[in-house]
């Protein structure tokens, strides 16, 4: 009975020290994850969640980071702030180096104040413009600003002298963000706005609103939302033989909008990460290895097609490596690393953080892109 | 005069185990769950007071809550108010509110009173999303700042834990009081049977208004208190799946048991915490639970000892009987 109880013990004993051991021959490098994988937003966390996690699989199978293994903790935000909020406390107190996200502009506005007073660096995977301006020291994001897709719709415009627009865009974050940078910077290109309507996201039919526009003489509609709005839009333009070109936003730059809308998305223009049309790039482009990869190695592990929203996740990761790489895993290093990002090539654009600069792109991170027989061309 | 006393030593119990707490949780990420778990304990309790009491459904308590939560942020971060005076603000504003929209809500019954509700709770979350100026829009609102008292600023979890609980604390001392009081028992009585009730001499249409608007102060408090230690708002955290969320705690805890409300909001707040480690599916196991508690404990949570107790005695009796 003794000899059992004694045995046990000493065996339990070197279980310990043996994990202890192997602990201190190579501790992991924990990185937070913020992703909305359920929810209504899941559309964005499910793949950033998979891209993420795709990155770190890389990573740690050529031996990790300055041989450090990397480890990837996934908390599900829903798209709720009070559940962004608890969540990243929980990683914050699980001493990871950095967090990447949240998927949503609402659940990254809410946990900056705790991860600038924990003072660790987050990567945001949204597009509001807000996330970095003013800048805040702990706060970077990889998504393209809103503004950076409408200045590339209304250069095309001006091109074209297409100055009077119609706007229809939906009523939540992302469509009032379009809204309020469509408004402001239509000004600046002698764009005159004749139409401002809105829609609700779970709305099933927009004929009213694309009835008024007909009768006001507008030379284009822009449209901002996400899938499936959008599709409907165009699927009701089409029936009610609206004639006028029709723009989209980056929301919709996925072959799922293709499939929605049908036949309707023929000629539509919008802007969109280069990811969309990978192969299509010239083959000087800079970003045209680090697209093609991310595509491939995504269809491999997922069966799907990679997309932009993946794609920022992938790009956290990959900014995250390279700070590590060039200055260990220490919060305030990663941060300083991190600032003086140059050149990075990854899927959104060209990454050149700084001090005053923490988004990190120019509008040349879009490309326009048509619909053409069911698939998508660049638009030159 | 010995259940007054037992009211009084559960209460006493109650608020100890409340202050001892942190001492077990203090800098772990818990504490801040049961920050929230205090905030969705007072939203319970007042959907408690008038379904558990009353016997009035309401599916539009998250509209209290948010109108509370943006009346205070709106008023600080927008036009610097400080906070204490907009949490007073905003639970005047919203009692106004709901005192006047109780009369004719309250006057349905049923069915049509939670479809009512349920509106009123559309048009509040509607009015967030589109009001930009005023509150952000879709995209929340930040910039709300810390209570704070002089120099003091509750700006930590430990800090906000004991603002918090101090409300709840209160918030619960109140209720105990209300529902042993005459008042308590002609709310059971409404609940019971309204045309009793009035026959009785209590004045159900009044009363009925009166516990629907303190219902919504109490929401009202306890959304200036999220507003103000979350410092961010948005108005997806105020939208109908909340309320349904607050309509699940108070039926899971126990209808019409103070206590009950308390079990009710920490299960739903912790369980999905502890549900994490099952990756994916903890949604499916969650779903299961509560379908499970409601099959074989109707009463709710509170209930367990009364399940559990009577077992305890007679395994007791068993035991002596064999020595």
């Amino acid at each position: 009975m003794l000899t059992n109880k004694l045995r046990n013990l000493f065996l339990s004993a070197v279980c310990v020290l043996a994990s202890a051991a192997v602990a201190t021959a190579a501790p992991t490098i924990k990185v937070g994850a913020l992703f909305a994988v359920t929810g209504p937003a899941s559309f964005l966390g499910e793949p950033e969640r998979n891209s993420a996690q795709m990155v770190v699989n890389q990573i740690n199978a050529a031996g990790g980071i300055r041989r450090q293994k990397v480890e990837l903790i996934v908390m599900d935000t829903q798209g709720d702030a009070t559940k962004a909020v608890q969540a990243a406390t929980r990683l914050i107190k699980e001493g990871v180096v950095a967090i990447i996200g949240p998927s949503t502009t609402g659940d990254t506005m809410a946990v900056i104040p705790l991860v600038e007073r924990a003072k660790v660096p987050l990567i945001s995977c949204s597009a509001g413009a807000k996330i970095t301006e003013p800048v805040k020291p702990w706060v970077f994001k990889t998504a393209q600003n809103d503004y950076l897709a409408v200045t590339k719709i209304y250069e095309h415009l001006v091109k074209h002298k297409l100055t009077k627009v119609a706007l229809l865009t939906v009523s939540d974050s992302f469509g009032s963000s379009g809204r309020e940078q469509l408004k402001a910077l239509a000004g600046r290109y002698g764009i005159t706005l004749v139409a401002d309507d809105t829609y609700g996201p779970k709305d099933t039919d927009m004929t009213p609103q694309l009835t008024k526009i007909r009768g006001l003489h507008a030379q284009a509609l822009i449209c901002w939302g996400t899938n499936p709005g959008p599709a409907i839009i165009a699927r009701n333009a089409r029936q009610l033989g609206l004639s006028i070109p029709l723009f989209m936003s980056h929301g919709v730059s996925s072959k799922k909008f293709i499939d929605l809308a049908g036949s309707a998305s023929e000629g539509i223009i919008l802007p969109s990460g280069r990811v969309l049309v990978a192969d299509l790039l010239p083959k000087n482009d800079k970003q045209k290895k680090a697209l093609l990869a991310f595509v491939k190695e995504y269809q491999k592990n997922f069966k799907a097609e990679g997309d932009h929203f993946g794609g920022h996740a992938w790009d956290a990761m990959m900014l995250l490596k390279g700070a590590i790489e060039r200055g260990g895993a220490s919060r305030p290093a990663i941060r300083a690393q991190l600032e003086k990002t140059r050149n990075f090539a990854g899927i959104g654009g060209i990454f050149n953080y700084s001090p005053t600069d923490h988004s990190g792109l120019t509008k040349d991170a879009f490309v326009l892109v048509k619909v053409k027989g069911g698939d998508w061309t660049l638009v030159k | 005069m010995g259940t007054e006393r037992n009211v009084l030593l559960k209460y006493l119990l109650f608020s100890a185990a409340v202050l001892v707490a942190p001492i077990f949780f203090s800098g772990g990420y818990l504490l801040n769950v049961l920050v929230f778990v205090g905030i969705n304990t007072m939203l319970a309790l007042a959907l408690n007071l008038l379904l558990g009491y009353a016997g009035q459904i309401s599916l539009g308590q998250a509209a209290f809550f948010g109108l509370g939560s943006y009346i205070s942020g709106v008023a600080t971060a927008n036009y610097g108010m400080n906070p204490w005076t907009a949490l007073v603000l905003a639970a005047v504003v919203v009692g106004v509110i709901a005192f006047t929209i109780g009369f004719p809500i309250l006057k349905l019954k049923g069915h049509y009173l939670a479809m009512s509700t349920l509106g009123f709770g559309i048009i509040i979350y509607i009015l967030f999303n589109e009001t930009i100026d005023l509150t952000g829009g879709p995209s929340g609102l930040s910039g709300i700042p810390y209570f704070s008292v002089g120099e003091f600023q509750f700006d930590s979890d430990l800090k906000n834990y004991f603002l918090i609980w101090g409300f709840a604390l209160l918030m619960i001392l109140f209720s105990v009081n209300l529902v042993n009081s005459r008042i308590g028992r002609a709310l059971r009585a409404i609940h019971d049977s309204e045309v009793a009730a009035r026959v009785m001499g209590v004045n159900a249409r009044l009363l009925k208004v009166q516990i629907f608007a303190l219902s919504a102060v109490f929401s009202s408090i306890a959304g200036s208190l999220y507003a103000h230690t979350m410092t961010f708002i948005s108005p997806a955290s105020f939208g109908f799946n909340f309320s349904v969320e607050l309509l699940t705690m108070v039926v899971i805890g126990g209808l019409g048991t103070v206590y009950g409300s308390f079990l009710g909001a920490a299960l739903l707040t912790l369980l999905p915490e502890f549900l994490r480690t099952l990756q994916d599916y903890d949604i499916v196991f969650y779903g299961l639970l509560l379908v499970l508690m409601t099959m074989f404990m109707p009463g709710g949570l509170v209930r367990i000892p009364s399940l559990v107790l009577p077992f305890l005695a007679k395994f007791k009796v068993r035991r002596q009987g064999n020595a």
